[in-house]
């Protein structure tokens, strides 16, 4: 896991300085996330959506897609980031059919297909959570490069997750561009994701 | 920010009802904006949001509620892109700087919520401080819910409209 993190960090860094790079350069797109453009992670994904159909990544081609690992039982850092795509669907306004929003549970096994369906369409009836086996799940993770630990709490039955928060942004060919960090604004994120759309 | 305050006299009053004892304390802390996350069928567990103010140095050492089994108080904190979520077993609260409980740092786990909550209820929540002198006193509020999409980080008008419709709060 630590190697996880360190991973996680290099990164952060390398997506600064190519940000910067960015900067010199007029024609190409000075994105506010991080640009992993050419990353060998977060392939994609074999899931199954809430209503239990299998899905890919490819299911979503033509469409800019947001991955986003969390859990229901969460108290703020999720919310706030499925709120945060909700606010950049509206911006979208009739754009908004080109992003797919899927959000990736980290708790399979207290996330229900019946309880993210209840949960995630709650932010945009548009978005999709998708669930697998805990090995899945992992296995997932691992691939994305993103960290999860659970952790006890108080109570005997009682649990919190750590993880994580970057949202993985896709172009309308399937690959892998930005990864978001929890703090971007609303604006910033909409630019990204149209900068996407445009290709 | 004019949302449901509970001055020290509105939770004597409650508090009187309910607690009996340890009055002595009560014009020391103030609660502002008490709130949960509402869910939806199958959460077991959600956050609790408010702001504390004190008019002498003390510490929140414990919440309960009757709408969970367990109330743990968490500290969150972000670090290189890591979200982290701890159960502490106290937080202090200093005169003059109020304790917030929002997102990013502390906020209260309701665990084993013993029903849904459904946005536009209000669930009560009884805090317990601990002064310097090592006394104890209850303060109870009566958090709004609000729903399971609700924007954590702002809090304010908007939260005040909200929560005084929620509320019917007599004023």
């Amino acid at each position: 896991m630590r190697g996880a993190q360190f991973a996680l960090s290099a990164l952060a860094m390398a997506g600064t300085g190519s940000m910067l790079v960015a900067c010199g350069e007029a024609q190409k797109p000075a994105f506010r996330s991080i640009d992993v453009t050419g990353a060998n992670f977060g392939q994609g994904f074999a899931l199954t959506d809430f209503n239990g159909q299998p899905r890919t990544l490819a299911d979503y081609k033509g469409k800019v897609v947001a991955v986003f690992f969390g859990f229901t039982q969460c108290p703020d850092a999720c919310p706030t980031a499925m709120l945060k795509l909700a606010e950049v669907s509206k911006a979208l306004g009739a754009d908004a059919g080109h992003l797919q929003v899927v959000m990736i549970t980290l708790d399979p096994e207290r996330d229900t297909p019946e309880l993210l369906k209840n949960y995630v369409p709650a932010f945009d009836p548009s978005f999709t959570g998708l669930y697998g086996t805990p090995a899945q799940i992992a296995e997932t993770a691992k691939s994305y490069k993103a960290y999860y630990n659970r952790v006890k709490g108080a109570g005997a039955q009682s649990y919190t997750i750590d993880h994580s928060t970057f949202t993985y942004l896709y172009d309308p060919q399937g690959r892998l561009r930005l990864m978001a960090r929890h703090e971007i604004d609303t604006n910033d994120l909409t630019a990204d994701v149209k900068a996407l759309m445009r290709g | 920010m004019r949302p449901q305050r509970m001055h020290c006299a509105t939770c004597a009053a409650i508090g009187l009802a309910m607690l009996g004892a340890a009055t002595t304390g009560f014009a020391q802390v103030t609660i502002d904006d008490p709130w949960v996350r509402g869910t939806v069928t199958g959460m077991r567990s959600t956050g609790a949001f408010m702001r504390i103010t004190s008019a002498s140095q003390t510490r929140l050492v414990g919440a309960s509620s009757a709408a969970s089994r367990i109330v743990e108080i968490h500290q969150m904190t972000t670090v290189d892109n890591v979200m982290r979520m701890r159960a502490v077993d106290a937080v202090p609260v200093a005169p003059g700087r109020p304790l917030e409980l929002r997102p990013g740092g502390y906020h209260m786990m309701l665990v084993d919520l013993t029903g849904p909550l459904e946005k536009g209820a209000t669930i009560p929540i009884t805090l317990t401080f601990e002064g310097k002198d090592g006394k104890r006193e209850q303060v109870a509020v009566q958090a709004q819910v609000r729903p399971v999409t609700a924007e954590a980080k702002k809090s304010g008008r908007e939260g005040a409209h909200e929560s005084h419709r929620a509320m019917g709060h007599p004023r």
